[in-house]
């Protein structure tokens, strides 16, 4: 796939040559302010994401508002997306004792990826909001901050540091294995949680975004019968991998919301 | 729609966060981000997962009410089922009961009509017995008076004169047979061979038949 994709590209760049060409797609294009300007304008993906809240708010309180015995077909799908996180998810990591706490936080962390994620292909938002980096570190902050107070308040800071050592280690490589947890918990979980949601709504878009833009250019506005049947084959690709998008898509939100349930299931256990 | 954002970009040329890098976060987005998911989530606790959770336990108490009453059906088929049993096995008991009585009665109305039998049968053998004996000395009465005529006839016709009277009165013939039965008479010879024929010719065989009877009487 990545032969097709450098081949398009050098075509591209090969027509680029002759003047007003083809230009491809910059991360600069996911900046999409609506009003006002620097780090407080109002932007396109906060205004998806302010129309998924409430979208999702809706739904569930709708489809939930007479929770009955029998569920009904709006409530049988909530309950279906609730079971799936609470029993699929919480209650499998966290444990039955204590996973019910929890449970809000990660469906609502697992509704709104799913729906922000499902923007990056669904008309007419066709953007993912977590391809903006600033909506996964909000999300992992906040899971960050809620993992680490459990822990801090569960086993204190004495217990915190030794659960992070396994047991029968020798003593000789101790303060490499806590140098190396500290650094774990404190950096790499909370940055690759955030950067791992991200990393994957903005590439796959950013691909779709190649393989349209390039497919539509080499199709409407370069010369040469060949380029329309590349361009085709463009559209044809794009095509396929929006379904492929839509896959990340989901797995992307269910992985987001099962690591948050690892790391607070690791938090209110008592061992490494 | 490229050249719609790169117009957009530019018409906010004075702005400098589009040219960050990708993953240096937009501040608003972080914070409203944040804000927004916070609320979102207050709603879900507040008012989603309440009512959920009220549904599922309602509906595990319900499961388990039908499974108690289930359960409880069961027991109940299981009493009725072990009751009838119990009517069964009684039923076989008494069937068998009635066929060990129905056996020994059969034994003991057997045994009785055996013994019945053996009674009449020894009753009838004793009545036989008792009328072939009174029928034998009836016959032996009989033959005694027979042979005290035929011997006084004979003795008379030898003597050549009627004995019978006289022999009748004075109860020779009996005495003689009485004596005879006794064994105080031995047959012998009278006289000669010739004379004696006719007291042995008439003497054997009342002697013959006389000796057993007396025996046997």
């Amino acid at each position: 796939m990545s032969y097709t994709v450098l081949a398009a590209v050098s075509g591209l760049s090969a027509a680029s040559d002759s003047g007003d060409g083809f230009e491809a797609p910059t991360p600069e294009e996911f900046y999409q302010p609506l009003f006002g300007s620097g780090d407080f304008s109002f932007t396109r993906p906060m205004a998806l994401f302010a129309i998924s809240a409430v979208l999702i708010a809706a739904f569930l309180i709708v489809t939930t508002r007479k929770a009955a015995v029998v569920p009904g077909k709006g409530q049988w799908i909530t309950e279906q997306g609730y079971n799936f996180v609470r029993n699929g998810i919480a209650q499998d990591i966290i444990g039955s004792k204590e996973f019910l706490r929890y449970v809000p936080l990660l469906f609502t962390l697992f509704c709104t990826i799913l729906v922000n994620n499902l923007f990056g292909v669904i008309p007419p938002f066709q953007y993912p909001t977590m391809g903006r980096v600033g909506f996964p570190i909000a999300l992992a902050l906040l899971v960050y901050v809620i993992y680490q107070v459990l822990a801090f308040k569960r086993k204190g800071v004495i217990g915190y540091l030794k659960s992070l050592i396994p047991d029968g280690l020798p003593t000789a490589i101790v303060p490499l294995i806590l140098f190396l947890e500290i650094i774990t918990y404190f950096v790499t979980r909370p940055v690759t949680l955030a950067l791992r949601l991200f990393g994957n709504m903005f590439a796959g878009h950013l691909l779709l975004l190649l393989f349209i833009l390039g497919g539509e250019y080499m199709m409407f506005h370069a010369d040469g019968i060949h380029m329309k049947v590349f361009g085709a084959g463009s559209y044809i690709l794009a095509a396929a991998m929006t379904v492929f998008e839509i896959l990340i898509e989901a797995l992307q939100a269910y992985i987001f919301t099962m690591l948050a349930a690892t790391y607070i299931a690791d938090s209110l256990s008592d061992h490494h | 729609m490229h050249n719609i954002a790169t117009a957009a970009v530019a018409v906010v040329s004075e702005d400098k966060v589009g040219e960050r890098p990708p993953i240096v976060p937009h501040l608003g987005e972080l914070i409203f981000g944040a804000v927004v998911f916070l609320a979102l989530l207050w709603v879900v606790a507040k008012y989603v997962v309440p009512k959920l959770e009220q549904a599922y336990a309602e509906r595990t108490a319900a499961i388990e009410g039908g499974m108690a009453q289930a359960e409880e059906a069961q027991k109940e088929a299981e009493a009725a089922k072990a009751q009838y049993e119990a009517q069964l096995a009684d039923a076989r008991a008494e069937a068998a009961q009635i066929r060990e009585d129905a056996r020994a009665q059969g034994a003991q109305i057997v045994a009785e009509s055996r013994e019945q039998a053996g009674t009449e049968a020894a009753r009838i053998a004793d009545s036989a017995q008792k009328s072939i004996e009174a029928e034998r000395q009836q016959a032996a009465v009989t033959l005694r008076n027979d042979v005290g005529r035929m011997s006084t006839d004979l003795a008379g016709r030898i003597v050549g004169e009627s004995l019978e009277d006289e022999t009748r009165q004075r109860g020779i013939v009996e005495r003689f047979l009485a004596e005879l039965e006794a064994g105080q008479v031995t047959p012998e010879k009278v006289g000669g061979a010739s004379s004696g024929d006719a007291t042995v010719a008439g003497g054997s065989p009342s002697a013959g038949g006389a000796t057993p009877a007396g025996a046997e009487s």
